[in-house]
């Protein structure tokens, strides 16, 4: 018996080439995900290598005494730190004769190996314990950035003689400290804590400042774009008739939210800086300019949210005599918060991660020290300041090597702050969503 | 005269450009169920939202004529149509109960009409609404579950509950029955005969056995029209209008 059909068993001609068709499809897709994957892979390698490193330092220990007359002398002299490198230099080199490490090396390369950065360090620690005057205490003190290079593989015997900034006299030094087990790799917890530092001390240079103002200027767009945009889109959304001004108004959020952000960065300093006069750098001005950039996604990501809610609930609202706003408060508005939650911390991530606008804004600025002002009474967002993307960049234009490291794992530091807001994005929409 | 509930005069209702109801004038009699019927699209749902005027959500309708309940224009300006829902409930067509426990389903128009004082009198209402609307041995072990976990049949029962929990005097259905199945049908069209004592209710329905079984007072709509209004029993067995007769035995609609 046949039939037009043909046999079931062998695919005719036109099967056998959809089938092939399909499986083409897939294999695009397959190598559309393995080119995303590779690329993902590709840039966490390069950034972890690159930066892990920088999330261990290397310090110097040893025994420091310091009489409570010394301490009086360092306070008045003129240069401070530089007397109490005085005193360290002393210690050290009373250290490495007991114990006859320094043998040929000159002393001023073994002072050479400490970091810029001690005096300053010794300083703090003697102004916060008063009581260290006279004692003899263990001192962890930062080692030069290229004593931590050569620790890192950045820096070796061959590269030193070429090197005016090292020498190999200092690094076969520095390997008689390991072994001694005064110089030692620790978690550097400074890396979070530590302003900003100059080029010639990239040991020193720390993210805390970046973090802090990044911190406060995402305070700043959660404080005003969250209300804000919310407010705007249950307006539009649920009470503004449908004429040509929501019209006009609808279109131009949404070019606002496609507006390239160092436009906005203009923006604010036309605005916030010339003409309200608000302090450059400061985070209160960035924090302005990224609720400007970030109020357009939460103002379509809530009216989204918004729109998702099935009508029926707002009829069988305003069927039991619930008012209009009755009816948004207490049932769609609970109904949309995922969706609003969601959206304000993708916006968030979008705004930490923002560089240009800032950089037009003055927050691309050296911060050497946290500002003094920052306290509550001194108004904590009017000072300058920096912010983590801007700090990538400042790290990535300095020309010491030490740098790369830093500017890497700055970018770690980023993506964790990032990866942790998303986690965040996901825990509560799947926590609060409800189903109907 | 004096069980006149409803009484609407000249009603026209536009759409934009669209004419959907056409100068309708119909007395709605208090304690009773009133059909209205009529093929898709004839306007009788409009004119029943014209009711309580959940048409206001609708931008582009317009509403003429006058609708009076209780001898008041329902469109006057001075209406607030809040006032108006919580003395005019309205059931949907699809099951909406809120997504949130039956008592607080319940419990909503009550508790922002302020007809409760105290927790007390609140779950007085809810168990009163609840039994009035035969849900309430079903329900009463679950209270805090939420309305949404309920059957079709038993989410229907729980928002005509929720529409009488607001003690209102009218009582609008919009199909309340398409989205049930035969027993649950059954089941709400009990109800909509017990509701009768207490209120006026007005239902639209598709079934036109429906309307049989449940109504005192049929109303016909065809193209935004009514056709024929009447004792239901009349409408059924003797229209006077070709058109409802076509209609009733099937050849239009």
């Amino acid at each position: 018996m046949t039939s037009k059909h043909g046999s079931l068993l062998a695919p005719d001609a036109r099967t056998q080439k959809r089938n092939a068709a399909e499986r083409r499809f897939r294999m695009y897709g397959l190598g559309a995900i393995g080119v995303a994957v590779a690329a993902l892979a590709m840039l966490l390698i390069s950034i972890i290598g690159n930066g892990a490193s920088s999330f261990r330092q290397t310090y110097i220990s040893f025994p420091v005494t310091i009489s409570a007359a010394e301490i009086e002398a360092a306070e008045s002299a003129l240069l401070k730190t530089g007397a109490y490198n005085k005193i360290i230099q002393t210690s050290l080199l009373a250290y490495l004769t007991e114990n006859n490490l320094l043998r040929n090396t000159p002393e001023a390369d073994a002072f050479g190996m400490i970091s810029g950065e001690a005096g300053s360090t010794f300083r703090q620690f003697v102004l916060a314990n008063p009581d260290a005057a006279g004692t003899t205490f263990q001192l962890n003190l930062l080692a030069n950035g290229r004593i931590d290079g050569y620790y890192k593989g950045r820096v070796t015997a061959q590269t030193a003689t070429l090197d005016k900034n090292v020498t190999p006299a200092q690094l076969q030094l520095a390997d008689r400290l390991a072994e001694d087990g005064a110089l030692v790799k620790r978690f550097n917890w400074s890396f979070f804590t530590n302003p900003d530092a100059s080029d010639q001390r990239p040991e020193a240079a720390g993210l805390g400042v970046a973090i802090l103002g990044s911190l406060y200027m995402m305070a700043v767009v959660l404080c005003l774009a969250l209300p804000i945009g919310v407010a705007a889109s249950i307006y539009l959304e649920e009470f503004a008739k449908k004429n040509w001004l929501t019209d006009v108004i609808e279109v131009n959020i949404s070019n606002l939210a496609a507006v390239p952000s160092i436009v906005y960065g203009i923006l604010g300093l036309a605005i916030f800086i010339n003409f309200a006069e608000f302090n450059q750098s400061s985070p209160l001005v960035g924090g302005l300019v990224l609720t400007l950039m970030t109020l357009p996604t939460i103002i379509i990501s809530t009216r989204a949210s918004l729109k998702s809610i099935p009508p029926s609930i707002r009829d069988a609202a305003l069927g039991v005599g619930a008012s209009k706003m009755q009816s948004v408060f207490h049932h769609v508005l609970p109904l949309a918060a995922p969706g609003i939650l969601t959206g304000t911390i993708i916006g968030l991530a979008q705004a930490l991660g923002e560089t240009a606008p800032l950089l037009l804004i003055g927050m691309v600025a050296f911060v050497k020290e946290y500002p003094a002002a920052w306290s509550p009474d001194a108004g904590l967002f009017g000072e300058a300041s920096t912010a983590l993307p801007v700090q990538v960049y400042n790290w990535t234009q300095r020309s010491d090597p030490a740098f790369v490291e830093r500017a890497s794992g700055a970018i770690i530091t980023l993506l964790i702050f990032l990866l942790i807001m998303n986690a965040l994005a996901i825990f509560l929409r799947k926590k609060f969503e409800r189903r109907w | 005269m004096s069980n006149i509930k409803i009484s609407a005069k000249n009603v026209q209702v536009h759409y934009a450009d669209n004419h959907a109801i056409k100068d309708v004038n119909v007395q709605i009699e208090d304690k009773t169920v009133t059909a209205f019927i009529g093929p898709s699209g004839c306007g009788k749902s409009t004119f029943l939202r014209c009711l309580n005027r959940m048409n206001d959500t609708i931008e582009i309708c317009r509403v003429e004529g006058d609708i009076l309940i209780d001898g008041e224009d329902i469109y006057d300006p001075a209406v607030d149509p809040v006032q108006l829902r919580a003395k005019v409930g309205m059931v949907f067509q699809k099951p909406n109960p809120f997504p949130k426990s039956i008592y607080d389903n319940v419990a909503y128009g009550p508790k922002i009409h302020g007809l409760a004082r105290n927790k007390s009198d609140l779950d007085e209402i809810v168990e009163k609404s609840l039994r009035k609307a035969a849900l309430w041995n079903e329900a009463k072990d679950r209270l805090h579950a939420p309305g949404t976990g309920l059957s079709g049949g038993q989410q229907q029962r729980l928002c005509i509950a929720r529409a009488i929990a607001t003690a209102p005097d009218v009582l609008l259905m919009d199909e309340p029955c398409s989205a049930l199945d035969p027993i649950a049908t059954a089941q709400v069209e009990e109800l909509i005969d017990e509701l009768r004592q207490s209120f006026c209710v007005v239902i639209v329905t598709h079934s036109m056995q429906q309307a049989a079984r449940v109504s005192q007072k049929t109303a016909f709509f065809h193209l935004g029209n009514l056709v024929e209004y009447g004792i239901t029993d009349k409408i059924f067995t003797n229209p006077e209008d070709p058109r409802t007769e076509s209609y009733i035995s099937g050849r239009i609609g």
